[in-house]
C-alpha cells in the first residue's frame, strides 16, 4: 500500500466546451454501491440550463451546415477516443456502479460501437428519408430532413453512459446540438465522457452535459422557448403528462423511445419540402 | 372605332341548381343520418343567407359516433387488406370526380371562396388526396417507416373552415388509407360539403361507421379531443387550439398531428421574374382571402426594387375582382364570417395606428355579405403587430432587405415556420435560401401550390407533422420508432 | 433617331438595355394565361367583345396560290364582314403579300373600304432570309404600291447568335423606310425565339427602334400565338409605356381560329396591358377562319340558335 494520496478528479459540467462549476455552487454526493463517497457532483440549476441552451444555439448553425461526411467524421472521432480510453470508462463504471468488470466491459463496447453506427448515418439520412415527390404539374418537387435546432434530453438512470450515447447521438447526427442531463446516480461516466468530447472534434456547445436532479432540471427544459425538442425518454412515465403540457407553449417536439432506432433521429429532424417550376 | 371606356365582364353566375340543400342536417353516424338535437345556422357569408341548419353533437353524439368508429374498426376495417380498403378510397375519388361540380357549388355557397378556386383547385385536389392515398393502402410496407406499423385506430379529426372539403380529404384519405377509422368534426361555419361526402360514403358502399361526421362547435370539438375512446388527433386550425389541444392529450397515450398557423415570408430578390412575382405576391396573399394558413403575409423585398414592384403591385392588385363568390370571374370572394371580417378589421386599425401605410384596391362591395378589400401595408418592420400575427385575409405587410442574410434572418424572426417564399432566377441563391429558410414548404418562384404527393407541414409553432406525400402516412401510423 | 433616349444606336447601349430586363418565368406565365383564359365572358360583354374582334382583325391571306380574284374577294369580306348586315364592323385592316397590295387597295377604295388599311408582309417574309438590299426594294415595293401598313419579320438568325444590333438596325431602316404615315409592325416568329426571355428582349428590343406595333407570327410556323406568348408581349407594351409615354400595339397571328380563343386575347388586352389597349390601333389579330366563327357567333346572340356556316360567306 502505498503511501501517496490520490489526486481525485473534480466533476464539473460541461457547457459550450469548457468545464464550469454550477453558477449556484449546489453540488451534490455520489456514493458507490457499497455506500462509499466518491465525489461530490454539480447540481445544474435552471441558468446553468440557460447557459446551456445558448451554447447550443451559438452552435447549432455552424454544426448544422458541417457536411453530412464532417459530422460522420466528427462522431466517429468519439468512438476512437472513447475506445482509446477503454480502460478507465470500464474501471470507473465497475467501481461506481459496481457491476461485474463483464458488464462493465460490454457497456463501454455496446458505447463505441453504438457511435460507429451513428456516425455511418450522417450521409445516409437523406437519401432514405428523402424524396422526390412527382406532383401533377412542371415543378420539380423535394422533400429533405433537415435538422430541428436545439433539443434537450434526459438520459435514463442506467445503462448511464450507453444510455448517455443513444440520448446524444441521434440528436446530433441531423445537425441539432443537444443538452442533456445525465443520469443522477451515476454521472461519473458521463462526465468523463464530456472528457472525451473536451479531446475530440465536437465543435464548442454542440453537446452539453448536465449533472443534476431530473425534477429539477426537465421542467425547465420542457418550458424553455429556446428548445425545439425534448428527449423524454429518462423521465418516469408519471411526469410525462406535466412534461408534454409545459412543453406546448412553444409545441416543443417531445418523444420518448424505446430502442436504438433510425426513427429516434427521424423524430428530431424536420421535414422541409421544395418546390421549383420547371421551364424553359 | 372609338376607344371603349372598360371591358367590363357581364355577369357570368354559376347556377345553383346543381345542389340540393336540406332546411336541417344531422350527424353521419354508423353510415346513417342520425337527427340532431340541437341546431345552429349555417349561412352564405356572401349574402347572409341562411343555407340550413346545422346539429350541435354534444357528448350523446361524440359517444354513439366513436362507438360506431371502433366497432367497424374492430369489426370490418382492420380485418380487411389492404388492396380492399384502396378499392374503397379509389371508389371515393370517383365518385367525388363524378360530383365535383355540386360539391364546388355547395363550398362556394357556403364558405365564400370563388367558384373559380372551389371549382379548379379544392375538389380537383380533394378528389386526387383519395385517389393518390388509395393507392398506398396496399403498400404501406414499402413506404420505408418500418416493418411493424400499424394502424392506431380510431382518428378523432378537427377541421377549418378555409378549405372544408379539401381538409376533409387530407385528414379522411390518409386515415382509412393506413387502416384506422375517423371520426371527422367540420368548422361550424362550413360543415355542408362534408355532409354531402357522407353520402359519398353511402354510394361508395363504405362499411358503416369507418367515416362519422359529427357536426358543432368548439365544445363538440373539445369532446372528441378528450374522448377516451380516440387514438389519434388529428388538428389543422389556429395555433391558440393546437396547443389547447396539445395540453388537452399530454397526460394520455393519444398521438396527435397539427397543422397550425403561419406568418410566412415571399422574398423577392431583385433579379427575380417581376411579373410572375406579382402573380406570386398576388397568389400568396389573396388566393382563398387570405384564409391561407401558409398565406405569404409578409412581404419581404430587396431595398432596390421597391418602388417598381410596389407601383405594379398595386397596378395589378386593382384588377382583383371582389364580388360574389358563384360569378366565374370573380377573383377575391367573401370572408367566411362576421367575426373573422372583425378580426381582419381589427388587425388592420392596429396596423394603421401603427404607422403602417395603407392602401387598399378600390372595390365595389355587394350591399350584405362580409367583404373586406386586398389591403398592402407598407413601412411595416418586424416590430409591427401586423408582421408578427397571422391576419388569416387578404392583408399584406410589406417589408424591405439589403442583403440575402438580413432576408433570411427577417424570415426567420418567427415563432411560425410553415411556409416561405423565394423568387430569384440565380440557382445557387435560391438553393442558398431555402436551406435557410426555417420552413416546412419553401415555394421558389411559384406560391400557394399543393400537391397530394407533397408533404406539407410546419416547423416550431406551425405544428406537428407532415400531411401528404409518403412523409404524410407516419402521422396514421404507430411504432414509427417513438412515442 | 432618339429611340426613346433608351439607347444610342450603338451596340454597347443596346446590350445594356436589354441587359436590364428581368426574367420570365415560363411555368408562371403560363400559369397566368391559363387563369386568364377561364374569364367567362357572356351576354352584353361577349356581344362587345365580339365586335371589337372583328375591328381587330387583319384580314390575311398569305399563299403562293393567292390571285387578284381571291384577294378582290377578302377584300369585299374585309369592308362588309357579312353582307346582310350592316351592324357589323369593318376588319382593322387586309394583309397580303406585297405583289397583292395595289390589287387590294384599288379594289378596297372602289367598294368604300377607304377606311380598311392594306398589311403588306415584308422584308423577305416569312423567313427573313435575304440581304437588306432585297428587303429594302422589297418594303420599298409595298410602300409604292400603296401600303399603309408593313409587317417586317426579324431575322431569327442574327437575334439567336446574338447579333442584337444587326435585328436592330434592320428595323430602323425600315422604320425609316415607312416614315410616320405607314404603321410598322414588327413580327418576330415567336416558335422560332422559342424561350419566353427571348419575347421579351425582342418586344424591347423592336420597340426601342420604332416598331409601331410587335406581331408574334407569320402564321409559317407553330406555336404561333399562344395566350402567354402574347401575355408577354402584353407585358412589354405595358412597361414600355410606363418607360416612354408611348403605346405600342400587339399582333397576335397565328392558331386564333375561333370566337373563343378571339375572347381570351381580349381578355388578356383588358387585364395585362389594360383597357386603353382594347382598339384596332392597339391591338389586331391576324387570322382568316376566324372572321366567319365570329360572324357565327354574333349571328347565335342576334337570334338565339346555332348558325349554320351556310349563312356565312365563304371569302
Amino acid at each position: 500500500m502505498s503511501n501517496r494520496i490520490d489526486v481525485k478528479k473534480t466533476y464539473k459540467l460541461f457547457i459550450n466546451g469548457a468545464f464550469p462549476r454550477s453558477e449556484s455552487g449546489r453540488t451534490y454526493e455520489i456514493k458507490n454501491a457499497n455506500g462509499v463517497f466518491i465525489a461530490n457532483l454539480c447540481l445544474a440549476s435552471r441558468k446553468d440550463l440557460k447557459d446551456a441552451v445558448v451554447a447550443a444555439r451559438a452552435a447549432q448553425s455552424r454544426w448544422n451546415k458541417a457536411s453530412a461526411y464532417n459530422k460522420g467524421q466528427v462522431i466517429y472521432r468519439i468512438a476512437e477516443m472513447l475506445e482509446s480510453r477503454r480502460a478507465q470508462f470500464v474501471d470507473e463504471i465497475t467501481v461506481f456502479t459496481g457491476t461485474t468488470k463483464i458488464k462493465a466491459q460490454k457497456e463501454v463496447t455496446d458505447c463505441v460501437d453504438r457511435l460507429v453506427w451513428y456516425a455511418g448515418w450522417t450521409d445516409k439520412l437523406s437519401s432514405l428519408t428523402g424524396a422526390l415527390n412527382p406532383v401533377a404539374g412542371p415543378y420539380y418537387n423535394f422533400t429533405l430532413p433537415e435538422s430541428m435546432g436545439v433539443i434537450a434530453a434526459i438520459a435514463p438512470e442506467t445503462p448511464s453512459l450507453l444510455g448517455l450515447i443513444d440520448a446524444i447521438a441521434p440528436i446530433i447526427v441531423g445537425g441539432n446540438t443537444v443538452v442533456v442531463l445525465a443520469s443522477t446516480k451515476a454521472p461519473l461516466s458521463a462526465m468523463s465522457f464530456a472528457e472525451v468530447l473536451a479531446t475530440s472534434d465536437v465543435p464548442v456547445g454542440v453537446i452539453n452535459i448536465l449533472t443534476g436532479k431530473k425534477d429539477e432540471i426537465a421542467p425547465w427544459m420542457a418550458s424553455h422557448m429556446d428548445i425545439d425538442g425534448f428527449d423524454i425518454s429518462g423521465l418516469d412515465a408519471q411526469s410525462h403528462g406535466a412534461i408534454r403540457i409545459a412543453g406546448a407553449e412553444n409545441l416543443k417536439r417531445i418523444f420518448r423511445f424505446k430502442s436504438a432506432d433510425p426513427g429516434r433521429i427521424l423524430a428530431f429532424l424536420e421535414n422541409k419540402t421544395v418546390w421549383h417550376p420547371i421551364g424553359l | 372605332m372609338e376607344t371603349p371606356v372598360n371591358f367590363d365582364y357581364a355577369p357570368a353566375p354559376e347556377s345553383r341548381a346543381i345542389v340540393t340543400i336540406k332546411p336541417t342536417y344531422g350527424h353521419f353516424i354508423a353510415g346513417k343520418f342520425v337527427a340532431g338535437r340541437k341546431h345552429f345556422p349555417t349561412i352564405n357569408p356572401a349574402t347572409e343567407e341562411v343555407l340550413s341548419q346545422i346539429a350541435l353533437a354534444g357528448k350523446a353524439e361524440v359517444d354513439s359516433a366513436i362507438a360506431a368508429a371502433r366497432k367497424a374498426y374492430i369489426t370490418t376495417w382492420s380485418k380487411l387488406s389492404g388492396k380492399e380498403r384502396g378499392k374503397y378510397l379509389f371508389r371515393i375519388a370517383r365518385i367525388m370526380q363524378e360530383r365535383a361540380r355540386e360539391f364546388a357549388v355547395l363550398e362556394t355557397l357556403d364558405n365564400g371562396k370563388p367558384i373559380r378556386e372551389s371549382r379548379d383547385v379544392d375538389v380537383p385536389l380533394a378528389a386526387a388526396h383519395f385517389f393518390y392515398h388509395a393507392g398506398w393502402a396496399d403498400k404501406l410496407e414499402f413506404a420505408g417507416l418500418g416493418t411493424s406499423t400499424k394502424p392506431h385506430g380510431v382518428a378523432g379529426q378537427i377541421i377549418p373552415w378555409n378549405f372544408p372539403l379539401l381538409m376533409l380529404s387530407w385528414k379522411v384519405a390518409p386515415a382509412l388509407a393506413t387502416g384506422n377509422t375517423v371520426v371527422l368534426k367540420p368548422a361550424e361555419s362550413t360543415s355542408l360539403t362534408a355532409l354531402l361526402f357522407a353520402e359519398v360514403c353511402q354510394q361508395a358502399e363504405l362499411p358503416a361507421g369507418v367515416v362519422n361526421i359529427v357536426t358543432g362547435d368548439g365544445s363538440t370539438g373539445a369532446l372528441i379531443v378528450n374522448h377516451p375512446g380516440i387514438d389519434k388527433i388529428a388538428f389543422t386550425g389556429s395555433t391558440e387550439v393546437g396547443k389547447i389541444i396539445a395540453r388537452a392529450v399530454a397526460p394520455t397515450h393519444k398521438s396527435v398531428t397539427l397543422e397550425l398557423g403561419g406568418k410566412a415570408a415571399n422574398i423577392i430578390f431583385d433579379d427575380a421574374a417581376i411579373d410572375e412575382a406579382i402573380e406570386g405576391i398576388v397568389n400568396g396573399v389573396f388566393f382563398n382571402q387570405g384564409h391561407v394558413c401558409c398565406a405569404g403575409s409578409r412581404l419581404l423585398l430587396q431595398e432596390n426594387i421597391v418602388d417598381e414592384v410596389l407601383e405594379k403591385l398595386k397596378v395589378r392588385m386593382a384588377k382583383i375582382r371582389v364580388g360574389d363568390p358563384m360569378d366565374k370571374n370573380t377573383d377575391l370572394g367573401a370572408i367566411n364570417s362576421k367575426e373573422q371580417l372583425l378580426k381582419i378589421q381589427d388587425l388592420s386599425r392596429v396596423g394603421e395606428s401603427e404607422g403602417g401605410a395603407r392602401w387598399s384596391a378600390p372595390c365595389d362591395f355587394p350591399k350584405k355579405g362580409f367583404w373586406f378589400a386586398p389591403t398592402i401595408f407598407t413601412g411595416v418592420t418586424q416590430a409591427h403587430r401586423i408582421a408578427r400575427e397571422e391576419i388569416f385575409g387578404p392583408v399584406l405587410s410589406v417589408l424591405t432587405f439589403r442583403t440575402p442574410q438580413e432576408a433570411m434572418d427577417k424570415a426567420n424572426n418567427t415563432p411560425f415556420g410553415l411556409s416561405a417564399g423565394i423568387w430569384s432566377e440565380k440557382g445557387s441563391r435560391i438553393l442558398w435560401a431555402s436551406q435557410q429558410l426555417r420552413a416546412g414548404v419553401i415555394w421558389v418562384n411559384t406560391f400557394n401550390k399543393f400537391d397530394p404527393t407533397s408533404p406539407f407541414g410546419g416547423y416550431k409553432e406551425s405544428g406537428w407533422g407532415r400531411e401528404g406525400g409518403r412523409h404524410g402516412l407516419s402521422a396514421y401510423l404507430k411504432g414509427v420508432g417513438h412515442e | 433617331m432618339s429611340f426613346y433616349g433608351l439607347v444610342d444606336g450603338t451596340e454597347a447601349s443596346l446590350k445594356k438595355y436589354l441587359g436590364a430586363l428581368s426574367g420570365v418565368d415560363q411555368v408562371g406565365a403560363d400559369a397566368r394565361a391559363a387563369m386568364l383564359a377561364t374569364r367567362s365572358i357572356k351576354t352584353s360583354s361577349k356581344r362587345w367583345a365580339i365586335d371589337t374582334a372583328i375591328s381587330m382583325v387583319d384580314l390575311t391571306t398569305l399563299e403562293g396560290a393567292d390571285t387578284p380574284g381571291k384577294v378582290q374577294a377578302l377584300c369585299t369580306k374585309a369592308v362588309r364582314p357579312d353582307p346582310m348586315n350592316s351592324d357589323v364592323p369593318s376588319v382593322g385592316a387586309v394583309c397580303v403579300y406585297n405583289d397583292m397590295v395595289r390589287i387590294a387597295r384599288i379594289h378596297l377604295d372602289s367598294i368604300g373600304g377607304e377606311h380598311v388599311g392594306v398589311a403588306a408582309v415584308s422584308t423577305a417574309f416569312p423567313s427573313g432570309r435575304a440581304s437588306m438590299a432585297v428587303k429594302i426594294q422589297d418594303t420599298q415595293d409595298a410602300l409604292d404600291a400603296g401600303a399603309s401598313e408593313i409587317d417586317m419579320v426579324i431575322d431569327r438568325g442574327a437575334f439567336l447568335r446574338g447579333d442584337y444590333i444587326g435585328v436592330f438596325n434592320e428595323i430602323v431602316q425600315i422604320r425609316k423606310l415607312c416614315g410616320t404615315g405607314v404603321h410598322l409592325k414588327v413580327i418576330f416568329e415567336t416558335g422560332e425565339l422559342v424561350t419566353y426571355d427571348n419575347v421579351r428582349k425582342a418586344s424591347f428590343l423592336a420597340m426601342a427602334a420604332g416598331a409601331d406595333f410587335i406581331k408574334t407570327s407569320t402564321g409559317k410556323v407553330t406555336p404561333a400565338a399562344t395566350p402567354p406568348v402574347v401575355l408577354v408581349m402584353l407585358e412589354a407594351v405595358r412597361d414600355f409605356y410606363t418607360m416612354t409615354n408611348t403605346r405600342i400595339g400587339v399582333k397576335p397571328a397565328g392558331g386564333i381560329k375561333n370566337t373563343k380563343d378571339a375572347l381570351k386575347q381580349l381578355v388578356l388586352v383588358n387585364e395585362t396591358a389594360g383597357p386603353e389597349w382594347l382598339t384596332p390601333t392597339l391591338f389586331r389579330i391576324g387570322a382568316s377562319s376566324l372572321l366567319n366563327d365570329l360572324l357565327m357567333q354574333r349571328m347565335k346572340m342576334d337570334d338565339g340558335y346555332y348558325a349554320s356556316p351556310a349563312y356565312v360567306t365563304i371569302d
